[in-house]
């Protein structure tokens, strides 16, 4: 629990957004969770639009266990039409949930930051929900080295 | 907009040997002048000057081209990807010519006996002199890509300090590096802070705060232009390099920032935006194509020298080579906050045509004093050309391949695929300045330790991705890890994954098994705390034990997908 609410705190601290953060596994050998399950499970099998989202990590990570990464999403955030949650999975990690983000009109902004944890290199997920009951998405890959020979 | 690119221009260099093999060195030197190298019909109000990674040569050097520099993707048979005669064809160079001897790999040794060494900073110190004194120096800017401070002994000896007080002399208007940031946070701060000049890195922030950690841009006013110039360090520096040396900086490639830094200097009236970046060429072919308003890249990182500016939409690519070989001259005419037309030139420094620059001259062997028994101090002869530069191996590697395996007695050796590290010609003494040209680098512990086949197979997976993944972002610019007892196949065209097939344990022949161990040495770990001599002490004690040193034809990597 210390680390969730460091994380979470790390988060407030940016943007005023409220989190819930999935954690890491405790039991490393669960049997890697479909991130597609959890997408559809979040969309009610909705089929998300590509667009409005972006995300902002290293396309290299320096150091897979804290990955830097922000989100953003494009709304105009008012009481008709405002993100109302984001939800970030890693499609490579043993368990894929990463977080989901809660944003209400109060936030003014839908934009995020914290740090995350991968395992190997994958894809990161973002799907937003919007009050209007749209979903838009985008995904960026992040590569994992051993590292060491370039230059 | 962009005229036409203007045609090649490599001054004199152009003009042919006679060929047959009765080309003298008294001969070549009769064919080019200084003034013929140095020639530029002015254009415009403003000239860049661009040098990278120079890496720690302050005197002139042999430095043979690569004969395979393979691209993928879209890069695919992209110049910087056209090596040896494909390159001469490309770029309409006459072979045997001193610019063939420049650019490429071809008859290189031949050439090198008649045209002898190129670079020298006191050589690129004229240049920079005789330039500003012709155009005027309120109408140049020089600008410095980085890895200057690093890749030989002196420089390694005093933490970039000799490459600092000749640089000093040249003046530059600014600079960003890579191979700098291994001396560490609280020596490049130091040296930073001496300068006297920005060194600029708008893709550097604080790992604490995520806040930028360098100055991302400087603003100029030169022919009545104003220029802003942004800095972009090489984006993988604690990935490719060790991170515990520059814990507090984070890197990347930043796209976003990139494009806020160009935005910001518009909305300042930049009226010509220059991005003197270490991304990799590649890297920067890319990133043109989708940040718009930079006006010239400087590119640097992946040591590619091309007679020619590349354009993208409406950015034009810089590559000025590497190891001090090579100054490009870029005139630009400005108007209307547009580039209307530019003429371009890659000047080769021919130590043999240009006169050294006397103060600089004078510098340098100051630089050098401390350590100068050490730099001619002869250990061997060389039977075989030594280099390193190739996607694959070069001979240099496998002398030190050699070199691990029998002082480590260890069962395969691997050796990092630098770009940097000069040239040894057939019959030359090898001396200490030679070996440390190929390996002087702050973490040079050479490890042993223990490795499974598969680990073997993840090592060469993963740094041949770094170099064959077809997006160039997801690239590192380094060329393939060496390896000495250890023979493999690879087609570059797969995932990673499935590159690497065929490995094979050279000394017995029989395949590697995925499940055995095998004892490994090699240098240049990421890894904080790896113990072990330092490369340069083995290689020296097996130069020293073999006395003359042949390096046969390497033929344990099969190469296909090209």
């Amino acid at each position: 629990m210390r680390q969730l609410s460091r994380r979470a705190a790390l988060l407030l601290g940016a943007s005023g957004a409220a989190l819930t953060i999935a954690g890491w596994n405790s039991d490393a050998f669960a049997a890697a969770k479909d991130a597609a399950d959890d997408i559809a499970k979040f969309t009610g099998g909705k089929t998300a639009e590509k667009g409005k989202v972006s995300i902002e990590l290293p396309e290299i990570a320096e150091n897979g266990n804290t990955v830097p990464l922000s989100i953003a999403v494009d709304s105009p955030m008012t009481a008709d039409n405002y993100v109302t949650d984001v939800l970030v999975v890693a499609d490579g990690n043993p368990r894929p949930g990463v977080a989901t983000f809660h944003f209400s009109p109060l936030s003014g902004k839908a934009e995020a930051s914290t740090r995350i944890r991968l395992a190997t290199t994958q894809n990161i997920i973002a799907v937003a929900k919007t009050s209007k009951g749209e979903f838009f998405t985008a995904q960026k890959l992040v590569k994992v080295t051993i590292g060491g020979c370039g230059g | 907009m962009i005229t036409r690119r203007e045609v090649l221009q490599v001054g004199a260099a152009t003009a042919a040997l006679t060929a047959g093999g009765a080309f003298t060195r008294a001969f070549a030197q009769q064919r080019l002048t200084e003034a013929e190298l140095l020639r530029f019909d002015p254009l415009g109000t403003v000239t860049l000057l661009h040098v990278t990674d120079m890496h720690g040569q302050l005197m002139p050097v042999y430095f043979r081209e690569p004969t395979v520099n393979l691209g993928v993707g879209e890069a695919k048979g992209q110049p910087p990807h056209v090596t040896g005669k494909d390159f001469l064809k490309r770029f309409g160079i006459p072979e045997k010519s001193a610019a063939a001897y420049a650019l490429t790999d071809q008859d290189f040794e031949a050439l090198a006996k008649s045209y002898g060494r190129i670079g020298g900073i006191d050589r690129l110190a004229s240049v920079v002199k005789r330039v500003r004194a012709e155009r005027g120096a309120d109408k140049v800017l020089l600008l410095d890509g980085g890895d200057t401070w690093q890749g030989s002994l002196g420089s390694n000896r005093s933490k970039g300090q000799d490459m600092v007080d000749c640089m000093a002399l040249l003046k530059p208007d600014a600079m960003t590096g890579h191979w700098e940031f291994t001396y560490g946070e609280a020596r490049v701060k130091a040296l930073i802070d001496g300068l006297g000049f920005p060194f600029l890195a708008l893709n550097i922030r604080d790992t604490e705060w995520n806040e930028p950690a360098f100055e991302p841009m400087k603003m100029f006013e030169k022919g009545g232009v104003k220029i802003a110039v942004l800095g972009q360090a090489f984006p993988y520096t604690p990935v490719a390099n060790p991170r515990w040396m520059m814990p507090k900086w984070s890197f990347g490639i930043r796209e976003e920032d990139v494009r806020a830094n160009v935005e910001k200097a518009r909305k300042a009236g930049a009226q010509l935006v220059v991005l003197l970046s270490h991304n990799g060429f590649d890297v920067d072919r890319k990133l043109a194509a989708r940040v718009a308003g930079i006006d010239v890249i400087l590119t640097g990182h992946t040591h590619d020298a091309l007679p020619e500016a590349i354009a993208v939409g409406k950015t034009l690519l810089i590559a000025s080579g590497s190891h001090g070989k090579f100054v490009s001259r870029l005139d630009l005419d400005v108007a209307g906050g547009a580039v209307k037309g530019y003429r371009y030139k890659l000047i080769p420094l021919f130590s043999d045509v240009i006169a050294p620059d006397a103060e600089m001259a004078a510098m340098v062997a100051k630089v050098r004093a401390p350590f100068a028994a050490d730099l001619k101090r002869e250990v061997g002869r060389a039977d075989s050309l030594l280099y390193r530069r190739g996607n694959f191996n070069g001979t240099f590697d496998d002398l030190i391949c050699a070199a691990l395996l029998k002082e480590r007695d260890a069962e395969i050796a691997l050796s990092p695929g630098f770009r940097w590290g000069t040239s040894v010609l057939p019959g030359q003494p090898i001396t200490v300045e030679d070996i440390h040209n190929a390996t002087a680098i702050t973490y040079p512990q050479v490890y042993r330790t223990a490795m499974t086949g598969e680990r073997l197979k993840e090592v060469l997976e993963d740094v041949a991705d770094n170099l064959f993944n077809p997006d160039p972002y997801y690239q590192q610019g380094g060329d393939m890890v060496r390896c000495g007892g250890l023979g493999y196949s690879i087609d570059i065209s797969k995932p990673i994954g499935s590159r690497i097939s065929g490995m094979t344990h050279l000394k017995s022949g029989k395949p590697i098994d995925a499940k055995k161990e095998y004892t490994v040495a090699g240098w240049a770990s990421v890894n904080e705390g790896t113990e072990g001599p330092p490369v340069w002490n083995l290689v020296e004690r097996y130069i020293a034990a073999e006395k003359t040193v042949r390096v046969t034809p390497n033929t344990s990597v099969k190469i296909s997908g090209v």
